[in-house]
């Protein structure tokens, strides 16, 4: 599957990644050098082989429904780039 | 011999008993690191105030002869993707390059509990992303035996902090290779526990599934003691196995007589570096005339591991990174509106490598490719484990080489990206099946550069590994060479 | 053209425990912005999710009460997507191995009882709450930045999920309140939609009578209430019926149920169909959940309304109608059924209740916490009556002091000297008396005017303060009068 530039800036705008001209030519020739080399997996018949998620098998990890204390507002703001009246603040989301 | 060239047990000895204080013993190690520091450049924060202030404590502690470990009192260093609270955490990033976390990872706490004192976070190439520490933001580091070459990574500065004697040892993580590979290229030992084995709460996630933190250290015996340490089941962190931590220690020093250790024949490619197929392939007759029995295994899909890691990894980064948007921690850069605000921030806090493996990942798991990539990768994953699994049924330990190559100088490897990844070929698939492999000195190039053997155990054999690391070591004398930091 | 409207809806239900789904913060409604966080819930790098044991029996027990399969084997996934209330970019939740699939819920319609289909329940995290600042009225199109409170994220939800076989608004509005009734009743969540632990969107479409393609379909979302719900409903269906007969397509989108204006809106687009790159959560492992665990959790369900409904029909002699009003909630059937212990007439209480009491309780707002008697008063109540010893509208005044006061009915009767009389020669005195004062009404009702009796029997009723038997004094009345 060759990867095409329109590829890469669909994929960056996925990614909320802003790209300018010329790296989009550079990332598509370099992520089409490894998507080729990652296609080698194609050569190796899986049919009937389970996917494994986790190296260790484990199953149902719990905790109990046990209140534990809370950051206080200020530590959860603290690395807030930006904050008011106690929320974080971000721009205009339309 | 310089105080701050001891090894941990050995530091931990002077202070236990009494031939040295743990403030005079950090003073030294400090002094120390400060002097080598513009050549070397391990670290990224030196917190020199708060390690005083922790080995203060430390001394109160050593005096009143209670809860003394062989940590109490002894420097180390934290790669900068271990959560320290109050401390700045950037691994390697312009995207946390004031980030203070409001909490420790338990790893930290827990050599907090031990009395340990911290004296910085060491580089690492950004997001533990690479593997020779060039893609950090900040600086580069330089390996302590040719400061031309590169020390590996992602653990770049853990390795030189620990191969330079500016600290006793050091926390590293391993994802594909990031603690094994550097610390064969800086002559030291690096060990990458079973998956599960030590909790991963804090530690700032590349591939949830396949990062590990693993002691980097001056010989095996400290890295049995870190690990009494730092292993253990975490009720924070799910992937954590719930099984008991034995004394490292108690089976490290009896022989490795009728251990058996396979070779697999797709770690030595006809191609491969000479200097290093005949260092490694001498470490094995070395342990062979210890008493250990080798045969020949085979670990058939690993060829392939490379290709699933750089499916798997860079998925699971995609997810991971995706907290990066500029709202509640981390750089932002302005925007119009919120997509702008995103878009610049990614593209203003990442550098290039980061956003490479973004992409892959996020391309690998978008809508009509997850079949193709994601989920055959997961199918690839299940067949090399399988590999392992029936390798082990026949042997206990598999040796091969850890780096297909000594230390290379800066820049050899940067202009193709994949170029660098095949630096991690003989690490990887053991990140892809979860088992533990510790890498110890095993010889040096012609060019004086250290040369890495790798011993892969099964899971939840950590004592194996060591048992056979500490028979080899102490049977050569490769661990006690020490780099001259100098460059040619 | 004739128009089948295909609705399907899905119901997010926040779980009612005392902690989120990852984290050990509090879900308590109403507090100061970014107090109830802690680094998991916050996302801050690092940090891992261990999950809730309770979360997820709650969760079963939405499946149980829905008649769903309960998975064997079920896992968490990663939904991507950006959005500010979303602190990790990405939100925990099910994608292909749900914990609760193929239900069902019967609901009650004009025509007789009918079935809507449960696809799924599954287990997933809250985001936190946005506020959009500066724009018209804190609406999203027109707000110049907005403020993230993050207290929110990490509550565990339950989405819920229906085939698309509701067929109006009506049964929307029906199967919405049958599922909230039962959610009560296990107890899993407050169902409160004001405070936002209950939110539901519909998927509207609507498709010539007679055929099976299903029509393009918009999702209807921000309906605050179940009132709202139905007028949205009722108001997409026409809209895209309206559509179509102008030859016009119905264009897929999300439309918001605007309150002010009653009509939906497009949603300016967040952006293009959401790309969630799904795949299994790494941080989290499988739940495997034993058959003996799903035993013991639909054990210990409560009696689910439905069964309750149909028990008190046959148990109590109750109208399908009045079972269904007293078990709409729960508390109000569990009142019943203690009062049901203490009378004869289980239908008349039921009667009482649906009643005069429901009445007193709306108009002065009061629950039954708030009612100053209890069960026994109001069966004593009805004792009073079945026995004889007051009448229908002497009890209508015991009862409003019952209500005012809690005092006992026997004790109201005996103080107001109520008691009914029922002394057929009292009452022929009073009857004579009262026929020979009204000699004209007397030639009427001999002339034929049967009517005026009604009046006759006031005057009696008049004469012996209201206490007389009404039935015996028409008896008696009559007798006289015939004579």
């Amino acid at each position: 599957m060759a990867l095409s530039e329109k590829d890469v800036q669909y994929v960056a705008k996925l990614a909320r990644l802003e790209i300018t001209e010329a790296e989009v030519e550079k990332y598509t020739k370099q992520l089409g050098n490894i998507l080729g080399y990652i296609e080698e997996m194609g050569k190796l018949d899986t049919t009937n082989v389970e996917p494994l998620t986790h190296p260790l098998d484990m199953k149902n990890v719990f905790r109990e429904d046990v209140l534990i204390p809370s950051l206080t507002q200020q530590e959860v703001l603290s690395n807030g780039p930006e904050v008011q009246s106690g929320h974080f603040k971000v721009p205009r989301i339309m | 011999m310089e105080l701050y060239q001891l090894t941990l047990h050995e530091a931990a000895q002077a202070l236990q008993s009494k031939k040295t204080s743990s403030v005079e013993l950090t003073k030294t190690v400090l002094d120390h690191l400060k002097k080598v520091e513009p050549q070397v450049q391990s670290f990224i924060t030196i917190t020199e105030t708060e390690a005083l202030a922790q080995a203060a404590e430390a001394d109160k502690r050593l005096a009143s002869g209670n809860n003394i470990t062989p940590f109490t009192g002894v420097p180390i260093a934290l790669k900068d993707l271990l959560c320290t609270k109050g401390v700045r955490t950037t691994c390697a990033s312009k995207m946390l390059e004031n980030f203070k976390p409001p909490y420790n990872a338990t790893v930290v706490e827990k050599l907090n509990s031990a009395g340990a004192v911290s004296v910085g976070k060491t580089n690492m190439d950004e997001f533990a992303m690479g593997s020779s520490t060039e893609t950090s933001y900040y600086q580069k580091t330089k390996n302590p035996w040719n400061l031309t070459c590169v020390p590996g990574g992602s653990s770049g500065g853990s390795a030189s902090s620990v191969s330079a004697d500016q600290a006793f040892a050091s926390l590293g993580s391993d994802t594909g290779g990031s603690i094994r590979q550097p610390a064969a290229l800086c002559g030291i030992v690096g060990l990458k526990p079973t998956y599960g084995r030590i909790s991963r709460y804090g530690l700032i996630a590349f591939a949830s599934s396949l990062d590990q933190i693993g002691p980097m250290t001056k010989d095996v015996e400290d890295s049995a003691l870190m690990m009494n340490v730092i292993a253990g089941h975490d009720p924070k962190d799910s992937t954590s196995a719930d099984v008991p931590v034995p004394d490292y220690t108690a089976e490290m020093k009896k022989s490795v007589k009728g251990l058996k250790i396979g070779i697999p024949k797709e770690f030595f490619p006809s191609e491969m570096n000479t200097e290093v197929s005949e260092a490694v392939k001498k470490a094995i007759e070395q342990l062979k005339s210890l008493g250990a029995e080798i045969h020949e295994v085979s670990l058939p899909h690993s060829p392939y591991s490379l290709a699933a890691y750089y499916v798997l990894a860079p998925s699971e980064a995609s997810s991971n990174l995706a907290r990066y948007d500029g709202v509640r921690y981390g750089l932002r850069v302005p925007g119009e509106n919120i997509v702008e605000m995103y878009s610049k921030t990614r593209a203003a806090g990442f550098g290039p490598e980061v956003k490479r493996r973004i992409m892959l990942g996020t391309y690998a798991l978008s809508s009509g490719y997850y079949d193709a990539y994601y989920l055959k990768a997961l199918k690839v994953r299940r067949l090399i484990k399988q590999d392992y699994d029936k390798a082990f049924e026949k042997v206990d330990i598999i040796a091969t080489p850890t780096a297909p190559n000594p230390a290379f100088r800066f820049g050899e490897k940067t202009d193709n990206p994949l170029t660098m990844y095949l630096e991690d070929i003989f690490t990887i698939s053991i990140n892809i099946a979860g088992v533990p492999a510790i890498s110890v000195p095993c010889g040096l190039s012609k060019t004086g550069l250290p040369i890495g053997l790798q011993l892969i155990g099964k899971p939840f054999d950590e004592a194996a590994l060591l048992k056979a690391a500490y028979a080899y070591e102490q049977s050569t004398d490769w661990h006690k060479n020490k780099p001259t930091l100098k460059e040619s | 053209m004739e128009y089948e409207p295909v609705i399907g809806l899905e119901v997010h239900c926040e779980l009612k425990t005392a902690t989120k789904l990852f984290c050990g913060c509090s879900t308590i409604f109403g507090s100061d912005s970014n107090t109830q966080v802690c680094p998991v819930c916050l996302g801050l790098p690092g940090t891992l999710p261990v999950m809730n044991e309770k979360a997820v029996e709650y969760a079963v027990k939405i499946g149980l009460a829905l008649n769903c399969t309960i998975a064997k084997y079920s896992k968490m996934d990663r939904k991507n997507y950006y959005y500010p209330d979303l602190p990790k970019a990405y939100q925990v939740s099910q994608y292909d191995k749900p914990l609760n699939y193929a239900g069902y819920l019967d609901i009650i319609t004009k025509e007789g009882t009918k079935r809507i289909g449960v696809t799924r329940a599954h287990l997933e995290e809250d985001a936190g709450k946005l506020i959009h600042q500066g724009g018209k009225a804190g609406r999203l199109e027109s707000s110049d930045y907005s403020l993230a409170d993050y207290n929110r994220g990490g509550i565990p939800l339950v989405e819920i999920v229906s085939e698309p076989d509701i067929r109006s608004a009506d049964e929307a509005h029906a199967y919405l309140t049958a599922l909230r009734n039962i959610l009560l009743y296990i107890g899993v969540s407050d169902c409160n939609m004001e405070e936002g632990s209950l939110r539901c969107d519909a998927n509207v479409s609507v498709r010539p009578k007679g055929t099976e393609k299903f029509g393009t379909r918009t999702e209807i979302k921000n309906m605050n209430s179940f009132k709202f719900a139905k007028q949205a409903i009722e108001y997409e269906i026409k809209r895209q019926s309206a559509l179509l007969d102008k030859g016009e397509r119905v264009v897929q989108e999300s439309r918001l149920w605007d309150v002010n204006e009653s009509k939906t809106k497009t949603m300016r687009s967040k952006e293009e169909a959401h790309d969630y790159r799904y795949f299994p959560e790494p941080d989290l492992v499988p739940i495997i959940l034993s058959e003996d665990y799903v035993n013991s959790i639909k054990k210990n369900l409560p009696e689910l309304p439905a069964a309750k409904r149909t028990r008190f029909v046959s148990q109590y002699g109750l109208t399908e109608y009045d079972a269904g009003v007293l078990t709409s909630d729960q508390e109000l059937a569990d009142w019943y059924e203690e009062g049901a212990k203490h009378t004869k007439n289980p239908k008349g209480l039921s009667n009482w209740m649906m009643g005069d009491m429901a009445a007193r309780m709306k108009e002065e707002e009061k629950e039954l916490k708030d009612l100053k008697f209890e069960q026994k008063k109001l069966c004593e109540l009805v004792d009073l009556i079945d026995k004889g010893t007051i009448n229908s509208k002497q009890a209508k005044e015991v009862f409003i002091e019952l209500f005012d006061t809690g005092k006992s009915p026997e004790a109201i009767v005996k103080d107001k000297g109520m008691v009914q009389v029922s002394d057929p020669a009292v009452i022929e005195k009073a009857v004579e008396k009262v026929l020979g004062e009204n000699a004209n009404v007397v030639a009427d009702y001999k002339g034929g005017k049967q009517g005026v009796l009604g009046f006759l029997v006031g005057k009696v009723m008049q004469a012996t303060q209201g206490k007389a038997n009404p039935k015996l004094v028409n008896e008696i009345l009559k007798k006289k009068l015939d004579s």
